[in-house]
């Protein structure tokens, strides 16, 4: 029902109104998707409805509810897995969010592959997620991290490329920037990573909720996101990765549900991916995610991507217009190389500042250093004020961002 | 929703737009301290000069400047901040920070209510104990109505009573 049924567009009217938080909040500009999305009606109400009606632990209980909640779970596995081109449901391991996944890379296949002097390569553009946990396993293993420079104009600096490579075991990469919307090209990324003998992990929180996604084709090993950011609920998150990967790694954490026997002399894992969910998962969580991937493909995930092109060159256009060189927006000037994330910088104004005048506007933005304080350092700012779109916005809440700037330029008037 | 007018009063955004001791100090022989706001990446230096160290809670901020960079209240704080210690000593210094955090507090039962709901600390101004007077720093007491912004106000604050807690010359505080 995804195609041939819908005009070609997204009717943006029509799908506010499946959120009910923002059909209630009138007042609302929500532009800070980025962090974390609204959630539509289906997905609320497939948790109520679960909660109501079908809820029990999973993989446990042989009544008939158990079962039938463990079937939802392994069917949203399933759902995720073709959500994202994995070519088997073994390969996705629930999380509690991409942050778990990208720290159970490093710990699991890290810990168990990586030698004292081994090299890890990582942007400057990582989120904190992509970078702290390697810089742990450092710690622990005395590993060397290297970094690809982000230039001015907010791509990736790939002419040093071979050289920052050599050695390397490890690339982590974030597939869409959280701050400048960047679009890396993680599959030519990963190509030369496997090239120069490196596995790669994509940390593609920002990617899987605004593009079709293929992992074949991508090329990584490993794919982390979370489900909050694609209209599904906070503590699910996915680790995709390639099944001889998993199947050689050791479990992250310990505890039931991960374990096929265990004695008073020790343990044995249970096969991928449960080898990797100990302990009772975020079951009606997983459940809201399927949900959510339903909802998103009855959009289809090309008309949401054509959707943020259209309507990010609108914002370039006219935040540019109408500020002109007062207003730095962070990231590629072309929309085809980027996501919906605007990183602001009005005047010398603070970004604190600015979105607080903004709130009392109802214009919700983000403000702050984005989790990637390395990024801020290379774009020599200290914090920077993000707007980011999703399905449900529109012209008009570019023109509401536009008109807030203009009222908190006149406020300070500096 | 409090209107901006309760968090940006004007002589907030004086010291913002031309921020009173801006500067460096050589250190040594300045106390020279690093704050950090981790939250929104904002970070303050303050320097400052004592008298004599070895006088303890009687030594005299002789000279005070700010570094670093962030937001309108941070950075108004930090220049109000420097005003009013310039010249004072340390025991005068740490009573008046009391003070100034004490209007900075948040208690439950203010935190749906009005920030003027909060009990008047007293002013010191006028007990001649040398403790200097809130002042301009009253102008700071709406930020407590929004609670994400207090952190800001006080980073500053935090920064100066480590630098004056420690006889390390080089330190970091975390807001």
């Amino acid at each position: 029902m995804t195609d041939t049924t819908h005009t070609h567009t997204l009717d943006t009217t029509r799908v506010k109104a499946d959120f009910p938080l923002l059909a209630s909040r009138g007042d609302l500009t929500y532009l800070d998707s980025a962090a974390s999305a609204q959630k539509p009606r289906v997905v609320i109400d497939t948790m109520s409805e679960f909660y109501e009606t079908t809820y029990a632990n999973v993989a446990r209980g042989v009544y008939g509810i158990a079962e039938e909640a463990t079937n939802r779970v392994e069917a949203a596995r399933a759902k995720v897995a073709r959500f994202i081109g994995a070519p088997s449901a073994d390969e996705i391991v629930f999380t509690k969010n991409a942050t778990e996944g990208l720290n159970l890379v490093a710990q699991s296949w890290g810990r168990a592959n990586l030698r004292p002097g081994d090299a890890v390569l990582l942007t400057e553009m990582e989120h904190h997620a992509n970078i702290v946990p390697w810089q742990i396993l450092a710690g622990q293993l005395g590993l060397e991290i290297r970094w690809i420079p982000v230039g001015d104009d907010g791509l990736l600096r790939l002419d040093d490329l071979d050289r920052l490579l050599d050695g390397v075991r490890v690339l982590g990469v974030s597939a869409m920037s959280n701050v400048l919307g960047t679009l890396n090209p993680v599959t030519d990324l990963a190509a030369a990573a496997h090239a120069a003998g490196a596995i790669v992990s994509v940390d593609a929180c920002q990617f899987v909720p605004h593009n079709q996604t293929d992992v074949v084709a991508m090329g990584a090993d490993f794919i982390s996101f979370s489900g909050h950011k694609m209209l599904g609920p906070t503590g699910v998150g996915v680790l995709w990765g390639r099944a001889e990967l998993l199947e050689a790694m050791p479990p992250f954490l310990g505890g039931g549900g991960m374990i096929e026997h265990v004695t008073v002399e020790g343990f044995s894992s249970a096969p991928s991916p449960h080898k990797f969910e100990a302990g009772t998962p975020p079951i009606v969580e997983i459940v809201g995610l399927g949900a959510a991937i339903d909802y998103l493909e009855d959009l289809g995930m090309d008309r949401v991507r054509e959707h943020e092109v259209t309507l990010t060159a609108y914002a370039l256009r006219t935040l540019g217009s109408r500020f002109g060189d007062s207003l730095r927006i962070h990231g590629p000037s072309e929309p085809a190389q980027r996501g919906g994330v605007f990183s602001l910088a009005l005047d010398d104004l603070h970004p604190h500042d600015v979105s607080q005048v903004l709130d009392t506007r109802g214009v919700c933005v983000r403000a702050g250093h984005h989790c990637a304080k390395p990024l801020m350092k290379v774009l020599g700012v200290g914090a920077t004020a993000r707007a980011s779109v999703y399905v449900y916005n529109d012209e008009s809440d570019i023109d509401a961002l536009a008109d807030a700037l203009a009222e908190a330029q006149r406020f300070f008037a500096l | 929703m409090s209107g901006l007018e309760d968090l940006y009063r004007e002589i907030i955004l004086d010291h913002y737009r031309s921020p009173r001791n801006r500067g460096e100090l050589p250190a040594p022989p300045a106390r020279r301290t690093e704050g950090f706001n981790p939250l929104c990446g904002d970070e303050i230096v303050v320097y400052v000069d004592l008298d004599d160290p070895s006088k303890g809670d009687a030594a005299t901020i002789t000279d005070i400047k700010i570094g670093g960079q962030g937001c309108s209240i941070s950075q108004a704080s930090a220049s109000m901040m420097s005003a009013a210690v310039k010249g004072h000593t340390l025991a005068e210094i740490e009573a008046l920070t009391r003070e100034f955090k004490a209007m900075m507090s948040i208690h439950e039962s203010t935190l749906e209510g009005e920030a003027d709901a909060i009990d008047d600390t007293g002013s010191a101004d006028s007990n001649g104990s040398g403790v200097p007077a809130l002042g301009d720093l009253e102008a700071l007491r709406g930020v407590v109505k929004f609670p994400v912004r207090i952190k800001c106000a006080t980073l500053s604050w935090n920064t100066l009573a480590q630098a004056l807690d420690e006889s390390d010359q080089e330190s970091d505080a975390t807001a």
